[in-house]
């Protein structure tokens, strides 16, 4: 019988950094621990990789060029074949899939990267809004995300509890996590307590500070087989955009999140099991997986999601590491990761991951 | 697996400039893409899915502006990708594009680089704002002067470089520095930047962009049909190596030869000298010139000056480099590498105008970036086939 994934690219191994508000040493070095531990889970060496694509940035780095001394993880000697996108990893890893794709290599290494330790969000965010009308108003990320969720709240989409208790259920399941930086037993009662930071947005329903990296190794089917006794396939992967402009957009829903979900096929095939998505405010969740068209029996971020951690340029990516845990670790059988960028959710990615059946 | 063939059929760009303070970010990049579209006689409606290649975002001050742009260049409801790799992004937004399209994701793919030098000032944002900053030609000039000594080329040919892309400028109607009365006197007279590198042997600061169409072979057929010739790609490549470390040769960057050899093996390309008609090489400093010819091993070894010497690089010359005029004539850094992506397919389409090159069938573009050590190269024809193999 022919091979239905035959076509497929798949993922063979990944890691991810510890997830830590400061860590004490560069950018690179966190890379050259997780493309080391992504290739010693692949079982194969850096010598095997045929291409490798890094997602970083440049003004998190507080540096022009910065992904250059990233390269240095990546052990680009002989010269590799080598990209990089000012992305989240997730779109890094969306262009070695497109790579692959040519038939012409087999093996390949996506990475995200991120130290938001050594910026201040608030500065930071508002320069990536339209610089002539949105910039000099200084609305940064958390701004936004508050007029969102004032939006969702208005429709009776969500409730300041519900969103204290997603904060709540995260933090708990982070607990178990590795990969995960605020965690623990929180009660809802008490969260709602604290002040606004942003009308209606409290502390915990806010992401944590962030430094970290994964990197995850991609192969070609018959490569796959060939290295890895269970691949993990990658049987969806897009992404949209929609406009920058949130007045042009209706915030109570992610036009881009369901367009990327339908082209990953998220209907066609088995139930989606579980969904990493990347809600790094607590009201994003039931957009998201309204967006999503998921099911209330989808388990939602087990790993805490990036309310526990959030390695900003690498979020999206450990996304999709941990959807692919839960097939290979947990005995899933069809999961996706999800990955977003800009004010209000503007762009929004999706890959949709199975095991052997 | 095997990919599918990409042709190329719109290409845009823009007057580049000093300041172009008559049009926004947004405004900027529309310009070029929509004349891309006109010359590929399709709407914003047509195209898929858009990749944008630009040079660090401290440039401008805007932090991801693929977020900002994506109404501009009608991406909503579409898929929008990023690509920075330093100098070599125009470069690689273009293989990046063409891979949408090679494999199958999109029929048809917009590419687009820019850079609005104007917004911001280059030179702190290359030092990160953390003071003085050696610049780009203070960061070549090292590899300049090793050059010079290991292939004992004599002190003219920089300026001599210098003078054909700026000759060379005047034929294109869209170069920024179209020097007037520029001759070999003028340029040596201009003053000393880096030395070995002198005034009018530098790159200028522009404002421009650059746009290209992709599409597959039916839509590559589709236009020559209708008598709009498209150019197709017969391969293309990258190659990155680390900044530094003992035994790196950044004058012969084995990055350089790697992906030289990887596009000319995709091609069919036995003999670059005789089997490419034109290149459009990224030489941003005059020396550049003939080191590129050599590390992309289209000349010998101490051979890449004597080409330029006996004139085979000039227009008219048997192996025309940077007819356009170059990056020595307009830099807008995140087009650079994609302008020269671009001319290379104008040249195999026959649209390049007064810089055409007569019966280009075969030209070859390159980009680099960061500390000459990222590469990314295209070779471009007017056939699928163009050596009847």
């Amino acid at each position: 019988m022919a091979d239905p994934h035959q076509n497929d690219i798949a993922i063979i191994g990944w890691s991810i950094s510890p997830m830590v508000r400061n860590i004490a040493y560069t950018e690179a070095r966190m890379l050259l621990d997780v493309v080391t531990g992504a290739v010693n889970d692949a079982g194969i060496t850096r010598d095997d990789v045929e291409f490798t694509c890094a997602g970083s940035c440049d003004y998190v780095a507080g540096q022009a060029f910065s992904f250059v001394q990233n390269i240095d993880a990546v052990g680009a000697w002989p010269p590799k074949r080598d990209s990089h996108v000012e992305m989240d990893g997730a779109w890094a890893l969306y262009e070695a899939w497109l790579r692959l794709q040519m038939g012409d290599i087999d093996v390949a290494v996506a990475m995200g990267s991120g130290r938001s330790s050594t910026s201040d969000p608030e500065l930071l965010y508002s320069m990536e809004m339209d610089p002539y009308y949105l910039a000099p108003l200084g609305a940064d990320a958390v701004s936004f995300a508050a007029l969102q969720a004032r939006s969702l709240i208005d429709a009776g989409k969500v409730t300041e509890r519900q969103m204290a208790e997603i904060a709540v259920r995260t933090r708990k399941a982070g607990k178990d996590s590795p990969y995960s930086q605020v965690t623990g037993d929180f009660d809802a009662d008490e969260l709602l307590k604290a002040d606004y930071v942003r009308s209606p947005l409290r502390k915990h329903d806010l992401p944590p500070i962030t430094d970290g990296a994964c990197a995850v190794v991609i192969a070609t089917a018959a490569k796959a087989r060939e290295l890895c006794e269970n691949p993990i396939w990658i049987t969806g992967f897009a992404h949209y955009t929609e406009s920058h402009y949130v007045g042009m957009r209706d915030l109570r829903t992610s036009n881009s999140t369901t367009l990327a979900a339908k082209a990953a096929g998220i209907e066609d095939g088995a139930p989606i099991e579980v969904a990493e998505i990347q809600s790094a405010f607590t009201h994003e969740e039931p957009l998201l997986v309204e967006a999503l068209g998921l099911g209330s029996g989808v388990s939602i971020n087990p790993s805490g999601g990036p309310l526990a951690a959030n390695p900003v340029m690498a979020t999206g990516l450990v996304r999709i590491s941990e959807a692919a845990s839960q097939i290979r670790d947990k005995g899933k059988h069809r999961t996706l990761g999800h990955s977003t960028s800009g004010p209000c959710l503007q762009q929004n990615l999706v890959c949709v991951l199975e095991g052997n059946s | 697996m095997a990919h599918q063939p990409c042709a190329i059929v719109g290409i845009g760009q823009t007057q580049h400039k000093s300041r172009r303070w008559d049009v926004s970010l947004g405004g900027l990049v529309r310009e070029a893409a929509q004349r891309a579209l006109d010359d590929a006689e399709m709407t914003w409606k047509d195209i898929d899915a858009v990749v944008v290649g630009k040079a660090p975002d401290l440039f401008e001050g805007v932090m991801k502006p693929e977020l900002y742009l994506s109404d501009a260049l009608g991406a909503t409801g579409k898929p929008m990708f990023r690509v920075h790799t330093a100098g070599s992004v125009g470069g690689t937004t273009g293989i990046v594009a063409a891979h949408h399209v090679e494999v199958g994701r999109h029929k048809r793919v917009l590419a687009v680089g820019y850079q609005k030098q104007s917004e911001g000032n280059a030179q702190f944002a290359l030092g990160s704002g953390k003071g003085a900053s050696i610049g780009a030609g203070g960061a070549f000039a090292p590899y300049m002067r090793s050059y010079i000594d290991r292939s004992g080329a004599p002190m003219d040919i920089g300026p001599m470089v210098a003078l054909k892309d700026r000759l060379n400028a005047h034929k294109n109607p869209y170069a920024h520095l179209k020097i007037q009365d520029i001759s070999l006197e003028k340029v040596k007279a201009s003053p000393m930047m880096w030395d070995p590198v002198r005034f009018l042997e530098s790159c200028p600061s522009s404002d421009g962009a650059c746009a290209v169409i992709f599409t597959d072979k039916e839509g590559g057929e589709a236009a020559a049909k209708a008598g709009r010739k498209p150019a197709w790609i017969l391969g293309s490549a990258v190659r990155s190596e680390p900044s530094s470390f003992p035994g790196r040769d950044p004058v012969r960057p084995v990055g350089a030869a790697d992906c030289a050899n990887d596009v000319y093996k995709q091609a069919g390309i036995k003999n670059p000298r005789t089997d490419i008609d034109c290149a459009e090489l990224y030489v941003p400093f005059s020396w550049y010139e003939p080191m590129w010819l050599e590390a992309h091993l289209i000349a010998g070894e101490g051979e890449g000056w004597k080409m330029v010497e006996s004139g085979e690089t000039a227009l008219g010359g048997a192996f025309p480099v940077n007819m356009s005029g170059g990056v020595l004539s307009s830099n807008p850094i995140g087009a650079s590498g994609l302008l020269r992506f671009a001319e290379a397919a104008m040249q195999v389409r026959g649209t390049a105008g007064e810089h055409q090159v007569e019966n280009a069938k075969v030209a070859l573009a390159q980009a680099y970036g960061a500390s000459a050590q990222y590469f990314a190269m295209w070779a471009v024809s007017n056939s699928l086939d163009p050596f009847g193999s």
